[in-house]
Parts: C-alpha cells; structure tokens; sequence
C-alpha cells in the first residue's frame, strides 16, 4: 500500500512525512518525527496522555489520522519552552511537585495551555473540569491543580501580559 | 501520650524542604524516556497473541503461515522457552514458583484466561507484526471456566491445574481443587475471647479486582547478541529483579543480561515483573534484531496485574467498655490464574493496627480464569482493612462509642504482639489519630445526605537489599548513583539525604538510576522501601566518602585523621587552634590525584530495622438519593513517615493514595460476561477518578522518626493507602445508614441499598 506524503508544521517547524493510511498522528509524531514527548496511554481517546493542538484546538492525537494533518499546524509538549526558559506551566509544575511519574504531564501541560488561552482565570472548579480528560494515576490532582492556578495568577501579571 | 510529633531533634538544612527535583525538566520537557520511547536501528516491531478463551486446552499452534508473511523476522511460542521446576522458592510471603511464572509469560498447555499470551511476532513494522499474528492458527480445546472466587472454591468447579492440592491442610486432600492454598494465624484463645465478649458484631464482605491503572503500558526493547549477550530497556520497579526473573524464565546467566532502567510512567506494584521482557528477548535471539514490545490498553488490563478481588468474613467480639477481646478473619482472595495472591498480608495486615488478646486469621489462596493478579500499593493489607475498619466501625455504631476514641482506646503499642509471633516495636498509631481528632474537619457539621467515614491500617513497609555509589567529582560535585527505580520523585529524596549528610547543597549533589551493569543489586521500588533502605545505602556511603576526606585533610595538614571532624560541608581541625583554615569538599576534591586518587565509595545494605507504616483517615461524602452517585467532600489523611524527607512529594503519595482508594471503593471492578470476557478493558468503562471527581485532599503528615534511619525514614507510598477505601465504605454507609458491604459501591448498588433498606 502506498504510502501518503503530507506536510504540515509541528512546534511551528515545517515538516514532511509519508504515514499509512491508518496511521495516527501519535504514531506519526512517535514513529515518523521522533518526537517521543507525546505519550500514548490508551489509543482510545480516554486518557489524554497524547494531547495536542491542531490549529489551536485541543486533541487526543491518538483519535487523529496522519493524513488529516496536511497543512495543519500542530503543537505538542517539545514546543512549550522557549530555548532555555520553560513556560510558566512547566516551572509551576515543577515547583509544586505537581509531577510524580510525569508520564500524564506532557498531555496535561498541552490541555493546561490549552485552558489558560481560552480562560486566563480559571475558578479551581473549572481547572479540574477542563483536565477531567487527562487521566493521572500518581497525584491525586491536588498539586497539579494548584500548579496551573499558580501559572494561571503568574501570566495575568502585566510582565507576562 | 505525645502530641502529634514532628521530628525536630536535630538542627537539617536540606531534609524537610522542597527542593525541585533534578529529574524534573526533562520530565515536563518532553525529553524523559520511558519504556516506549528507545529505537535502535534495526529495530523490529513484536506483537504478542492472545487467547480469546478464558480457559481452553491449546492442542496445536500453526506459526507456518506467520513465519512466512515478508516482514516477519522471528515467531514465537512457549516451545522457544524453557520449562521449570514446579517448587515454590524464597521467603513464603513472597515465594515464587517458575513453573508459574514462564507459563503466565506464555502459556503452554492451556490458556488460563482471556489475554493469556499464547505466541509472539516480531516483524519490520506494527501493521506486518498485526497481520502475521492473523495468521497465527491455534487449535484450541475450549474448557468451562471459573471467574468468581466462591464458585472456583466449590467441588464441581472446572479445574485450572487438574492435580493441584492444597496446601497448608493437614492431611492434605485427597482431591485436586482451585484452592492453592490455606493459611491461619492464631494469637491467644479465639473461643475464649468471644465467651468473654458482651457483644458480637459480624460481618461478610466482597470487593472486585481492580488494576493499579499505571498511565504507562508495559513496554521494553531488547537486543540480543549472536554470543548470547543481551541488553534490555525496561520500564519497571526494579531492573535488577526484572534481570533475575527473566534470566531465570529465559535460562539465561545473569551477568549476560544488563537492564537499563527507564524513566517508569507508574508502577503500584504493577511493573515488579517481566511480562514483555522475556518475549522481546527470544524475537530479538531468534531474529538477529533488536526488538520492541509495547502493550495496548487492553492488554495491560486483560494480562498484567490486577489487584485480586476478595470475600471476607470479619468478627469482633467486644466489652462494653469498648475493648475488643477477641477477633476472627476469613479471608478468600481470588489469585488469578496462576496461585499467589497477597492474601498472607491480607491475614497479617488486617488486625494488626489493634491490641486484641485472642485473634484468628483464615486465608484462601483460589485460582479461577482471570489473569494473574499483581502487586497493588500495600497488596493485600488495603482489602482485608476495608472489611476490618467497615466491622470496626459497626461495632463502634453498637457501642455508642466514637469512631476515633474506640480505635484509640484498642491501638496497638510497642510491645502488643502481632497475629504472626512478633511485636509491635514502634509508636506512631495514636498519634494519627490525635492529629484527626484535632483537625477541623473533624468537627465540621454533615447536612442531609452527607456521611463521615473513619478508618486505619497497617503496613509493614518494607527495608532489604539496596546498593549507592557516591562520587565525589574534581570540581566538588557529587554523583549519588542508586539501583532503586524512580517512580516518584525519589532521586530527589536521596540526593538530599546525601547533601544533608555531606553538608553540600543540593544543588552540588547529581542523583542518579545506574544500570545492572553500573552499580549492586538493589530491590523493587516497592514495599516503600525506597526512602529506607536505598536512603541507608545513600547515608552510609557518604559517611564512608567523609571518613576518606577526612584522611585526605589529615594529610594534607600533616595531622592525625582523628584530630579532624567533619562539619558543614568542610574538614576542620579538631583543635581548633587556629592552624588550619578549614577545607571545603571542593577543595579536597581539586586535591584527589595527590591525596590517593578518586573519591568513590560504593555502599551494600540489607536493612533492617524497619519502622511500620500506621494511618488514619477521614472522608466525608455526600450520597444523591436520587441516582445513588457519591461526591467526595472531605478526605484527610494522618500518616506516621517518620521523617518527611521532600514534604511535597510525601504529600503526594497520600494524595494519590487517596485518589486511588476512591476509585477502588466507587468506581473500579473488573466485570466479566458470561462468556469469560472482560468487559471493561478500557479507561473509559474501566473508571479511574479524574479532577472533576475529587476534593482537595487534605494532609497531615505525622513524624514519629525511625531509630534505625538516619533521618528516622520509615516509608510513605503504602500506608496511607491501606485505610482508604474503608474510610469512603465507612462514609457512604453512614450517609444512608446501611452498611456498604460489596465494592465498588457503584451507584447502582447504592440507590440498592437505599431503596432496599433490609435486602
């Protein structure tokens, strides 16, 4: 069977790549990019550990084919720190430990993103609401609540605006 | 009694804050590997079959038409492995049988459940290793099977090992059956303790299989040389006992096989043994190619763990006064389809928080065709807490007694013995409860519908076999190499314990998982060992790293060694006559070439002394009478550690804790058809609890320290779990005043138990 030839950008790079017809974008940003960031935890679309955007919009990769992708932009977690400094996110999470086996933490820091694009002050009630698509096994939520309310209070300061 | 204690005898820099940990960015980077994100070139793709019976004869496998597919490289079966003693070895509360073992690798003559692994593939992509598994033919001769444990108890069951006799029965059966094994622990005179009692409260209870739930698949590459050299990326809890198990299974030397450790994405128990790892190993020998195995969602949950579904009778006989004289436990827990399920921690755990003179504990070890159960986060001991803390709290209803003061009044204290021989050797139990009694929670006021659920339990923890290798490098920076699994945070935890002891920041200290091949044998990341025994190992090396600095200072001021102390990061001369400035670890470390070379100490320990693991718990919830769904409001947690070493990852074990005991007490059960079949081998049916379920979960971390660690470690990641899932059961009962004697309480069965107030 042929394979598709598409091109589209990640992290805003642009990138060619031939998939299967089957072959979803996880698969293709895992097997095709090498971008391992992305992690699979079910292939069903319940577990969110493989969340991205497609222009702009929230996706479990997993339930996307790579053939859909064409001229699509996608971001995914290797996109999220610029060069040597981490998003806000990403340093809240570390400083409230928000982050135990950390395999959940890539798909929850795209869905938290994700979130504050939309809403930049989540009630704690609409955080845990808005990530109720990402499973984590390790934390209990608490901290990785408490981390994105921490993000959220640190880009709303006007240095960050 | 004290009041709650927080360990504060001696002045620490670094233990007890919160440093970010040094495995962190890579983490929310997206740069950590785990089990699935290792290539090599060449790498094959392996693809496991598996049986669509739960229990049939396998008369033939047919791999011809597979073998021949353009792509395939290697096909596989039981035949590629070789068989094993049927003997049970090691310690009997974790005795391992390798007959057992390589058949739940792959099976041989029947297949014991759906998911059983049957044949394996590796080809040049997924889809060719998918397709070839098609067309994989098995003749299979389909056998009646047995899911639930009371049914695979009765005579007529169908069979799992037609010549399995019991064990622990005297004299033994005449007839095989599905019952492995049979074991009780007797304290005192059980019929006397009754005789004595005023009141008897008894009870019988169920709880389903549930899985640990790690977000990570198994997963592992493997490569294998022409010279029977192997290398091995696993994603485990232990890559040293995944290297003795799968050398064992594979009739491999040991030293041919180095495990380097992944970054781990969960574990509960879940990833103590091989599944992948042994398969991965025979595609790669037989085809010349590394090899990788990843496993689907279904797969984990229709062939790794889960943790065993149980019946449990539990009774107390009580004095007026609120003593409990006596106690008798019948524990039947379902093993899988292979023997050994935790239920000898289930017998020992259960009543071990209490001070009764007369106890009798009865466990049931039962096969019946679901997959072998693994490990869960204090295996066992949560289980038989839920029907010990549900009849407990029946009989403080009966005694008008409160919740707290009844445990309190009964508590096990250094000295009371243990249903097993031994005797409780710490305190830390009654200071988890004071902690609640003083919390706000504690007195909050409940409104229509809302219940309050008390419950403790008991956890060994665990001490044993750990290995750290401190090196002090030319620029005063310090690699502390461990061979404990990080699941959690604790690289973080030991480099602290290193930096304390040396009297450098942390910062200054790089923490490390070395591979089989880098570093001594070190035990499961299991057990909540790791802060204990491996933090041992971390501490005594660098002891033995200062003794040498010492000597290098000594010489260096031409003084004897024992005129030199260690302080704050720096030798001083114990004279303190001004001779000698004092010199910095930094500053010996620029001297090592002329003062005797590197400075690396390599420390083994097998630890003893292990503190006991104690909790209470408190849960509020509200139950809708309407749809029978329960809302957690209120949970806290009171947990003896012993020290806290990082605080917020401690707190993060007993807020995960808690979020996992919900989801067992809620949501969680296997469900078979009756076919065999799991239903449920999903996370959207299998449920775990997700942010929009759970309150915040509150936590009191209680520090009674552990004389036998140096910073009075005794363990974290089990005990506060054990009490969970009773103090919900216990919440919910209260709520509608009718005791939750069957888990998950789904709300099906509590809009049941509401309606239905005498079924």
């Amino acid at each position: 069977m042929a394979r598709h030839h598409v091109r589209a950008r990640v992290n805003g790079d642009p990138v060619e790549f031939l998939c299967d017809t089957d072959q979803t974008l996880l698969d293709v940003l895992r097997d095709e990019l090498a971008l391992t960031g992305t992690k699979e935890g079910c292939s069903t679309g319940d577990c969110g550990a493989c969340s991205v955007t497609i222009d702009g919009r929230l996706t479990c990769s997993c339930l996307v084919l790579g053939v859909e992708l064409e001229g699509k932009s996608i971001e995914t977690v290797e996109g999220m720190a610029k060069g040597e400094t981490l998003h806000p996110l990403q340093r809240k999470f570390l400083e409230h430990a928000a982050l135990q086996c950390g395999y959940c933490t890539p798909g929850i820091l795209i869905a938290a993103r994700a979130l504050l694009e939309r809403n930049p002050d989540p009630s704690e009630t609409e955080v845990r609401f808005w990530l109720a698509g990402n499973l984590c096994r390790c934390t209990g939520y608490h901290k990785i609540v408490d981390a994105v309310l921490d993000a959220a209070r640190d880009m709303r300061r006007p240095a960050n605006a | 009694m004290p009041d709650t204690t927080h360990a504060q005898d001696r002045m620490l820099k670094i233990v007890g804050t919160r440093p970010i940990r040094p495995d962190g960015v890579p983490k929310v980077t997206g740069i950590a590997r785990y089990g699935a994100d290792f290539s090599l070139p060449g790498m094959l793709w392996g693809k496991i079959l598996r049986s669509p019976h739960p229990h049939a004869r396998i008369r033939s496998i047919d791999t011809s038409r597979a073998q021949a597919l353009p792509g395939v490289k290697a096909v596989m079966t039981a035949a590629d492995i070789p068989d094993q003693k049927h003997e049970y070895v090691g310690p009997e509360r974790t005795a391992v049988n390798f007959w057992h073992v390589t058949r739940n690798v792959m099976a041989r003559e029947k297949a014991l459940y759906e998911g059983h692994a049957i044949a394996a593939v590796a080809a040049v992509s997924k889809r060719i290793a998918e397709e070839a598994l098609r067309l994989i033919e098995v003749d299979y001769e389909v056998l009646p099977h047995v899911i639930d444990v009371e049914e695979a108890m009765k005579p007529a069951a169908p069979l799992l090992f037609e010549d399995m006799i019991t064990r622990g029965i005297e004299p033994p059966p005449a007839k095989p059956s599905n019952i492995s094994k049979r074991l009780e622990f007797k304290l005192g005179n059980i019929a006397a303790g009754f005789a004595d009692a005023d009141e008897i409260v008894e009870h019988t209870y169920r709880t389903a299989p549930v899985h640990q739930g790690y977000i990570e698949p198994q997963a592992c590459l493997a490569r294998v040389d022409a010279d029977g050299q192997a290398e091995l990326w696993a994603s485990s809890q232990g890559h040293f006992p995944i290297r003795t198990l799968t050398a064992k299974v594979l009739g491999m030397r040991v030293s041919d096989l180095r495990v380097y450790p992944t970054e781990i994405g969960g574990g509960f128990g879940g990833k103590n043994v091989p599944y992948v790892e042994p398969v991965a190993l025979v595609l790669s020998r037989k085809s010349g190619h590394p090899v990788k195995i990843v496993m689907s969602r279904e797969e984990v949950f229709k062939a790794c763990g889960p943790a065993p579904g149980a019946s449990m009778t539990i009774k107390l006989g009580l004095k007026k006064d609120g003593r409990i004289v006596a106690a008798d436990g019948l524990f039947k827990f379902q093993a899988g389809a292979f023997p050994t399920s935790p239920v000898m921690n289930a017998c020992m755990c259960g009543f071990a928080p209490y001070d009764i003179p007369n106890v009798r504990t009865t466990g049931y070890d039962v096969v019946c065709n679901r997959p072998k159960t693994a490990a869960y986060r204090a295996p066992g001991s949560p289980v038989s807490a839920y029907a010990v803390e549900s009849t407990m709290d029946m009989a403080a209803v009966k005694l008008g007694m409160d919740p707290l003061k009844f445990r309190l009044m009964n508590i096990a204290k250094p000295g009371t013995p243990t249903v097993w021989g031994t005797k409780h050797t710490h305190e830390g139990y009654a200071q988890t409860i004071q902690a609640l009694m003083k919390h706000p929670a504690c007195s909050t006021p409940l409104a229509k519908n809302q219940g309050r659920g008390i419950a403790s339990g008991y956890w060994f923890n665990n001490g044993g076999e750990s290995s750290a290798a401190i090196h002090v490098n030319e620029d005063g920076t310090v690699l502390v190499a461990t061979g404990s699994a990080d699941l959690s945070g604790t690289r973080a935890s030991l480099g602290m314990m290193a930096a304390e002891t040396l009297g450098v920041p942390f910062d200054q200290v790089r923490p490390i998982v070395a591979d089989t091949a880098s570093i001594g044998y070190g035990h499961l990341a299991a057990g909540s060992r790791t802060i204990f025994a491996t933090g041992i190992a971390v501490v005594d090396g660098c002891n033995k790293v200062i003794d040498d600095l010492k000597a290098r200072a000594a010489k260096m001021w031409n003084v004897s060694v024992d005129d030199v102390v260690w302080q704050d990061g720096h030798a001083m001369y114990a004279k303190s006559d001004g001779k000698f400035e004092p010199l910095s670890l930094k500053a010996i470390a620029a001297k090592r070439a002329t003062t005797g070379g590197p400075i690396v100490t390599e420390v083994s320990v097998n630890a003893g002394g292990v503190g006991p693991g104690f909790a209470t718990i408190l849960c509020d919830v509200e139950v809708d009478p309407e749809t029978g769904s329960v809302k957690v409001l209120r949970f806290v947690t009171a947990q003896d550690v012993g020290r806290a070493i990082h605080p917020a990852y401690v707190e993060g074990q007993m807020q995960g804790a808690a979020a996992q005991g919900i989801g067992w007490a809620l949501n969680e059960e296997y469900i078979y058809d009756d076919a065999g079949h799991l239903a449920n081998a999903g996370f959207l049916d299998y449920r775990i609890p997700v942010a929009s379920d759970l309150p915040r979960i509150d936590t009191v971390i209680v520090e009674v320290p552990n004389p036998s660690h140096p910073f009075g470690a005794k363990g974290v990641g089990e005990g506060c779990f054990v009490p969970s899932i009773a103090a919900v059961a216990n919440a919910v009962s209260n709520a509608i005043g009718r005791r939750m004697d069957d888990l998950p309480m789904s709300p099906p069965k509590v809009l049941r138990a509401i309606k239905n107030p005498n079924a």
